[in-house]
């Protein structure tokens, strides 16, 4: 196995006195894609939270390149190279769907994506460009927020649940895209529900429950059994 | 023509108002933070500009080249130093120290410079006029005082909307922990948040400070004076604000008309009239 872009060691997080992740360990090499399954409250969002530097962490948890970053300001994360994608878009109502854009690639980290390419990725942005982000669709709304990350240059992008309220087709025409994305050599972490939609995409998968990993292996190892007992942990 | 001109005059004391509501408006709609000592840095301001024309030698308007950057730096640090830690979740904290920061200043300049009131001198322009016909004149140093509040709004709206600056001050005004996730040091965004709100606030200070005389305790009613500005305009509008300090210089000239004593309590009761009868303000641009 090549060696990995990130690495989690043992990661623990909490809410106040509720533990959410317990000694969770996980691996990511350069230019896989790595998907997080598990039910609602396994703790998929919080595993996101923590690297991209949301969450008090230990310093040693997450290793970027070798480097520790656990707990990191997440300002500081993403200028390392870690964007995020996060649950239910979060887009700035009051800026524009290119203002939204330029503000993920105000750290002017050098790398291959800026707004032509994002432009070329989502067609449909640059005809929208100047509207205000909230009167787009979800989808495009979607796309805004896949854009903004890009938009950062990242070397890992986390994607958090970016199939959640979407159309099926619409979600279909967002994963599309994905091979585009991972050509350009960046890792991925995909959160999703959408497991069917995870083992198509990711080339390892790992599926949480109740804060600890409940299984893990190559997506095309995995059984439907084996994921459900995991997924459900009966 | 005695009303033409005191709604003129009102117009031009309008422009002060205006400055004084700027600062205010800009970090609450920033990082919603009541700045309750807005008041006394206007004052501070003044008194700076005090120490720096008597130690320079200066006209009062040229040290605005040494109050604006002082009183910027005085921001950032203050933001970065104290503020920052205040914010969060709760309004409560954030207000409790800024009405703390204002006790301190108004203390602090009474130890320094005494209760004596003092004035700036900014030479031959406080009296020059311009004859605008029918008898009327106008100031040129209200003249002067009009024409900074549109700069300065004007520069505002430009830096709001025009620049990555503005878009990062907007993005966080939005959602504070997206922006964080994005790359945005809020704390530093905060930090520059503040510094542009006391440059103006140095630019207001130092027209009051020519315009009249100053002591140390009269910040609380200039901050009034900027609240009412803010919330006759709407929140979140930067000409509404210019509008809003226009309509209470205008209500006090007309109260001062009537009778002088009527200058202040005609401006707080247009401030009602407009609270009363649109409370989200003339050219609201924040909801909720």
């Amino acid at each position: 196995m090549p060696d990995p872009i990130l690495e989690l060691r043992d990661l623990d997080a909490h809410y106040g006195d509720f533990q959410a992740l317990f000694g969770v360990s996980m691996r990511v090499a350069e230019g896989e894609v790595v998907a997080v399954i598990g039910a609602n409250g396994a703790g998929k969002s919080t595993l996101l939270k923590c690297i991209a530097g949301a969450m008090p962490v230990r310093h040693n948890a997450i290793q970027l390149y070798g480097v520790s970053i656990g707990g990191d300001p997440a300002h500081d994360v993403v200028s390392r190279g870690i964007a995020l994608v996060p649950e239910g878009r979060r887009l700035f109502p009051s800026l524009s769907v290119e203002e939204n854009l330029l503000i993920g690639g105000q750290l002017g980290r050098k790398g291959p994506w800026n707004l032509k390419r994002v432009y070329e990725l989502f067609p449909v942005l640059e005809e929208r460009r100047h509207q205000p982000a909230p009167s787009l669709s979800g989808g495009q709304q979607q796309m805004v927020a896949i854009g903004r990350a890009l938009m950062a240059n990242p070397r890992l992008l986390l994607c958090d649940e970016i199939s959640l309220g979407l159309a099926p087709i619409v979600i279909r025409d967002i994963y599309a895209r994905i091979p585009a994305i991972v050509a350009e050599g960046l890792s991925l972490i995909i959160v999703e529900q959408d497991v069917v939609q995870a083992l198509k995409t990711a080339r390892y998968v790992y599926c949480l429950q109740e804060g600890r990993v409940a299984l893990q292996g190559e997506a095309k190892a995995l059984t439907r059994e084996k994921i459900s007992a995991a997924y459900f942990g009966v | 023509m005695e009303w033409l001109n005191t709604i003129l005059q009102g117009i031009l004391l309008g422009g002060l108002y205006a400055m004084f509501a700027a600062g205010l408006s800009l970090i609450f709609g920033v990082m919603r933070l009541v700045n309750i000592a807005h008041g006394d840095l206007i004052v501070l301001a003044a008194y700076v500009a005090l120490v720096a024309t008597q130690t320079l030698g200066i006209n009062p308007i040229v040290s605005l080249i040494v109050v604006v950057p002082v009183m910027a730096a005085i921001g950032y640090v203050l933001q970065r130093g104290l503020l920052n830690r205040t914010l969060g979740d709760d309004l409560l904290p954030p207000l409790l120290v800024t009405f703390g920061l204002s006790v301190i200043i108004q203390n602090g300049l009474l130890e320094i410079f005494t209760a004596d009131s003092v004035k700036l001198n900014a030479g031959a322009v406080e009296i020059q006029s311009i004859a605008v016909g029918g008898g009327l004149a106008l100031g040129v140093l209200p003249l002067i005082q009009f024409a900074l509040a549109i700069a300065v709004i004007g520069g505002l709206q430009w830096l709001f909307y025009r620049t990555a600056l503005g878009r990062a001050f907007r993005a966080t005004s939005d959602d504070q922990s997206v922006a964080q996730l994005m790359g945005l040091n809020n704390a530093h965004v905060f930090g520059l948040a503040m510094a542009l709100s006391l440059a103006i606030v140095a630019v207001a200070g130092v027209l009051l400070a020519v315009r009249a005389n100053f002591d140390p305790s009269m910040g609380p009613a200039r901050l009034i004076f900027g609240f009412e500005a803010v919330i006759i305009g709407g929140l979140g509008s930067m000409w509404g604000t210019l509008a809003g300090g226009i309509i209470i210089g205008v209500a006090q000239a007309i109260g001062a008309q009537i009778d002088p004593g009527w200058n202040l309590l005609a401006g707080h009761i247009a401030f009602l009239i407009v609270l009363a009868i649109r409370p989200q303000g003339l050219f609201p641009k924040v909801h909720g």
